[in-house]
């Protein structure tokens, strides 16, 4: 038996994929990308409660969409606000 | 200017004495046609109708969906449901999300789900029985951007997959353009008004279950429409490319495409068509 169920499945992949595209990026700006990646989900991990189905697959599909737009190769630099 | 004003004021005069109750301020700055215009509007009893509207805001993920209900005067707006929609954001509550950009069913941006029809709202006339509340949804399965706006990612994604403009093999004979007899030209009629406001494709239980595979009316519709064209040399690529059990047979001619359609056009048969093309060539 899974210790996970399947959207908490979907999430991980999410996130894994997540890092392989910060992998994808220039050196120096890997933390950049990687502090803002980690942010989105610890931020919505506290927020949102885990059986909020309806909530966690909007995050998942919003997610999915920031991930196609920063994933791009053009993208190289990001810059994040602290706090 | 004593003389330009002087009119203005009999005028205001005596249209206080016909309506001595009503205690609503004249602007003064308003010109005489205005003027008269506004006191016969100002006579009729206000039509207070009530509007209930789906929203949903993104910014508020853990928030469910909501109905927020509006009370509006017909009398003073427009015919119309956009209208409707554009006074109740102008007037009452500016957060309220919606589409819209042509007000005259040229462009389909407004479509969404009216009192249970997928329809326009600009081609919509407000039902004027105060009594009955008027219900107002996105488009049904699809995924909300916020409050009126659905995300139509995929429904662009699939009319782009079936490659939506002429393929012709050889350049046009007289190097200029591709000619067509009038018979063929009118092979398009009824294909060609189609505005992509995707009310049919929402509208079919087919493709609420199989968004991801089944192309859906609008799109079919469209793929007839290049199938259809005397000038398209890819007919066979065209045909080959629907030739699966997803694409194209995930229509089970339930039709409500058709009764939805707010261009009055007919998806199910072109469809059809399609299939008879399919049959014939096989």
């Amino acid at each position: 038996m899974s210790r996970h169920t399947g959207l908490q499945r979907e999430v991980l992949s999410l996130y894994r994929s997540c890092l392989r595209a910060v992998y994808r990026k220039p050196i120096d700006s890997r933390t950049h990308f990687k502090s803002f990646v980690a942010r989105e989900f610890r931020k919505h991990a506290t927020e949102v409660d885990r059986k909020d189905f309806d909530t966690v697959e909007f995050l998942l599909r919003k997610g999915k969409r920031q991930l196609e737009v920063y994933g791009d190769p053009n993208i190289k630099r990001m810059t994040t606000a602290a706090g | 200017m004593a003389s330009l004003r002087q009119p203005t004021l009999r005028l205001l005069a005596s249209s206080n004495i016909r309506r001595v109750a009503s205690p609503t301020i004249f602007n003064t700055t308003r010109s005489l046609a205005t003027l008269a215009e506004g006191e016969v509007a100002q006579k009729k009893q206000p039509l207070i109708k009530k509007f209930s509207i789906y929203r949903w805001s993104p910014d508020e993920p853990t928030k469910k969906p909501q109905m927020q209900e509006y009370s509006l005067d017909l009398n003073e707006c427009g015919p119309m449901v956009l209208d409707a929609l554009i006074k109740i954001k102008n007037e009452m509550d500016p957060t309220l999300t919606f589409r819209r950009s042509c007000r005259e069913g040229i462009c389909g941006s407004c479509a969404m789900n009216i009192e249970g029809t997928n329809t326009l709202a600009c081609l919509s006339r407000i039902n004027r029985d105060a009594s009955s509340t008027s219900r107002i949804y996105p488009l049904p399965h699809m995924y909300v951007v916020k409050d009126l706006v659905p995300d139509l990612t995929n429904f662009y994604k699939q009319y782009k997959s079936i490659q939506p403009y002429l393929q012709s093999k050889e350049p046009a004979p007289n190097g200029k353009e591709f000619l067509q007899s009038k018979e063929d030209r009118k092979k398009l009629d009824g294909l060609y008004e189609c505005i992509l406001c995707a009310c049919c494709s929402t509208s079919c239980p087919s493709y609420w279950w199989n968004q991801e595979e089944y192309l859906g009316p609008a799109v079919l519709m469209q793929a007839y429409r290049w199938l259809a064209d005397s000038r398209d040399g890819k007919s066979g690529q065209r045909k080959d490319m629907l030739d699966n059990s997803m694409s194209l047979y995930r229509c089970h001619t339930i039709m409500n495409c058709a009764r939805t359609c707010p261009k009055g056009l007919n998806p199910g048969l072109a469809i059809a068509k399609i299939k008879m093309m399919m049959v014939q060539s096989a």
